[in-house]
């Protein structure tokens, strides 16, 4: 009786769980390629063997562009502007954010619910319009818009980021650990230095990483109020109507792959955290 | 002037100065505008190297004395010492005590050495000292080769001693151990119970132990302080606080408390109350206590001292009549619930050491009997 049914309830069964991982597979397959695809095309045609202005048809395999990377002047200046303006923008946002996600994460005082709608309205904002905002801000206070004003507005739209990271960080922590280190001798600054800040830096570093990226590739709020500096996207959108050279690939690729770098360190070490 | 006159009168106690010491210390919180009193004047001193629990259910005020005594607040009135000294609005980093939480609270970044070691590494001790006294520390809490592991890599129990070691490590003056055991199971927190109970006899340290178990406190403690609503209800050895409940809170928290109450018929050496026919309770009037006839008077009996039976007892016990409205068989005991023919309700614990059979079913005429030495009086206030 049991011989008799058993290949008849397996028969069926085998080939219907196979179609169900073929069709996971080929869902996660152009998943994958519509991510990646963009990406690839631009690896691909900062290898491209181009003569004319444009760069949209593959005319063979060259490292020329690789070679003469910096024969752009402007651009590289742009480059840079970009590379520095994150840095910085990163720096002090990450300062400010994580103090401000620990006293949101942690402590109840008079203001906090307001601060929590204003780090949401910040986040929520349509770029359009606090670009747009930004400039009648900085025209109002007659300030010239250049390097400082992107620096301003950058850290400004990337500060509610970390904040919210470091609190969420700060929210699942068990406060008796701060409370133990004070227990074993360790004063106000000890207890940051060595009990809070290793705690909430898996939430820090993330908080981090979002506001580089936020920064170096913002174009909207950039245009606004950049005045005449340049940024590496402000050069792009520039260069579109003369011809985007295969520098701008290649600069791309590169950035790209120092973010891909980093996203790995980062998840590993978190992995190792959770462990 | 005066505080500078009276602080040495209060140093200077009759017996030896004493581990810890709590004197009318208060403590309230304002909350939505409300003032809150947590704790309501507590009076306390604790020996050197005694193990002291403070037990009471949540929301008595026990863990706010334990953080009061560690230093995490400070009284709104009274003062805490330290082995005979003021340290009250002295912060947590600078006394010698050490805490236990009950999440334990151990780093997450530290592997278990640094955890140990923190509190070393803070008041500068020697490198060499450091790793011979946290590597003993270890072997104390049978934790010894396990240095490298993260906390999120221990088992609770394991995460429990790492804890402890990295208090006692530092040997403080007294260990403040809050509901240490709480998120352990049943069979690993007896353990523990035993355990701990060995370590502290091995360390010499006075424990101060916080916990809403009953039994917890009973099992390890050398003086136990029952806390209700912000005062200390009882304070003595848990033999006392068992055998001898002072307040009606007391007899109802610890163990089971048989409540039994009359009007006094006759009082004397011993307060005889009015029963039923043939009834006889009694109850001495320990410590001077008097009482008038016609009042009316509470006394507490444990459900283990009660005998149960079909016959009449004999004469000079305290004997009352009620009837078996449950019997529930528990392997070592077997418990039967009576209700008194005054219609109170008594639980007895008889243990089942001879009888095959159960003394009387549900639904029995029984007779209830102890001895009046084991009938106490409830102070008519509590």
């Amino acid at each position: 009786m049991t011989t008799l049914t058993k290949p008849e309830t397996a028969a069926p069964r085998a080939p219907k769980r196979r179609r169900r991982i073929s069709g996971l597979r080929l869902y996660t397959l152009v998943l994958i390629g519509w991510l990646i695809l963009p990406i690839a095309i631009m690896i691909l045609f900062g290898f491209n063997d181009t003569h004319g202005k444009q760069n949209f048809r593959w005319e063979g395999f060259t490292l020329r562009w690789y070679v003469h990377l910096f024969d752009k002047s402007d651009l590289t200046t742009a480059v840079v502007n970009s590379l520095t303006i994150a840095l910085l923008s990163t720096l002090i946002t990450t300062v400010l954010g994580t103090f401000a996600g620990l006293a949101l994460g942690r402590y109840r005082f008079r203001g906090r619910g307001a601060t929590n709608i204003v780090l949401f309205m910040a986040i929520s904002c349509p770029e359009i319009v606090m670009g747009a905002s930004l400039l009648s801000m900085f025209v109002t206070f007659n300030l010239p818009r250049g390097y400082l004003t992107i620096l301003v507005a950058h850290v400004m739209f990337s500060i509610a980021f970390v904040a919210v990271t470091v609190r969420a960080r700060v929210v699942g922590l068990d406060p008796s650990i701060e409370e133990a280190a004070q227990d074993l001798g360790a004063g106000p600054w000890a207890r940051f230095r060595l009990v809070t800040l290793p705690t909430i830096m898996p939430g820090v570093v993330s908080g981090a990483l979002l506001a580089f990226v936020l920064s170096i590739d913002d174009f909207v709020i950039s245009n606004f109020t950049s005045g005449a500096t340049v940024t590496f996207p402000l050069w792009i959108y520039g260069s579109t109507r003369t011809g985007t050279p295969p520098q701008v690939n290649v600069m791309g690729t590169l950035i790209f792959a120092v973010g891909v770098v980093i996203a790995i360190i980062s998840a590993r070490r978190n992995a190792r955290a959770v462990r | 002037m005066t505080e500078t006159q009276s602080a040495p009168v209060r140093e200077a106690p009759e017996r030896a100065v004493a581990a810890i010491e709590l004197s009318g210390v208060e403590k309230s919180y304002v909350s939505h505008g409300e003032t809150v009193a947590a704790v309501r004047g507590v009076d306390l001193r604790i020996a050197e190297g005694e193990f002291f629990s403070l037990l009471g259910p949540s929301g008595c005020g026990k863990t706010t004395t334990m953080r009061m005594i560690a230093g995490f607040e400070d009284p709104t009135a009274g003062a805490v010492y330290l082995h005979g000294s003021d340290v009250t609005g002295v912060p947590a980093n600078k006394r010698d005590v050490n805490m236990v939480f009950q999440s334990y609270a151990l780093f997450p970044h530290m592997n278990v050495f640094e955890n140990v070691a923190f509190g070393l590494r803070r008041k500068g001790v020697p490198k060499d000292e450091i790793r011979s006294r946290v590597g003993a520390m270890l072997g104390v809490v049978d934790l010894a080769g396990r240095e490298k592991r993260r906390p999120a890599e221990l088992s609770g129990g394991q995460q429990q001693r790492v804890a402890l070691a990295r208090a006692l490590v530092n040997r403080p003056r007294a260990l403040l151990l809050d509901e240490p055991l709480g998120a352990l199971d049943l069979k690993l927190r007896q353990l523990m119970q035993v355990e701990l109970k060995r370590i502290q006899r091995e360390v010499g340290i006075t424990f101060v132990y916080v916990t809403h178990d009953q039994s917890e406190a009973l099992t390890m403690s050398d003086r136990i302080a029952v806390m209700n609503d912000g005062v200390i209800e009882q304070l003595g050895t848990p033999r006392e606080i068992y055998e001898r409940p002072a307040t009606r809170f007391v007899a109802g928290f610890i163990g089971t408390s048989n409540l039994l109450g009359g009007e006094v018929a006759g009082a004397g050496e011993r307060a005889v109350l009015a029963g039923g026919p043939d009834e006889r309770i009694e109850v001495p009037l320990r410590d001077g206590a008097a009482v008038a006839v016609g009042e009316r008077l509470e006394l507490t009996v444990r459900p283990e001292k009660i005998g149960i039976g079909l016959d009449r007892p004999d004469e000079g016990l305290c004997r009352v009549r009620g009837t078996v409205t449950e019997v529930v068989y528990l392997g070592t005991s077997t418990n039967y619930n009576v209700t008194t023919a005054a219609g109170a309700d008594v639980v007895v614990f008889l243990q089942n050491a001879t009888s095959a059979d159960d003394i009387a079913v549900r639904g029995d005429d029984v007779w209830l009997s102890w001895d009046p030495r084991h009938s106490y009086a409830i102070h008519p206030d509590a």
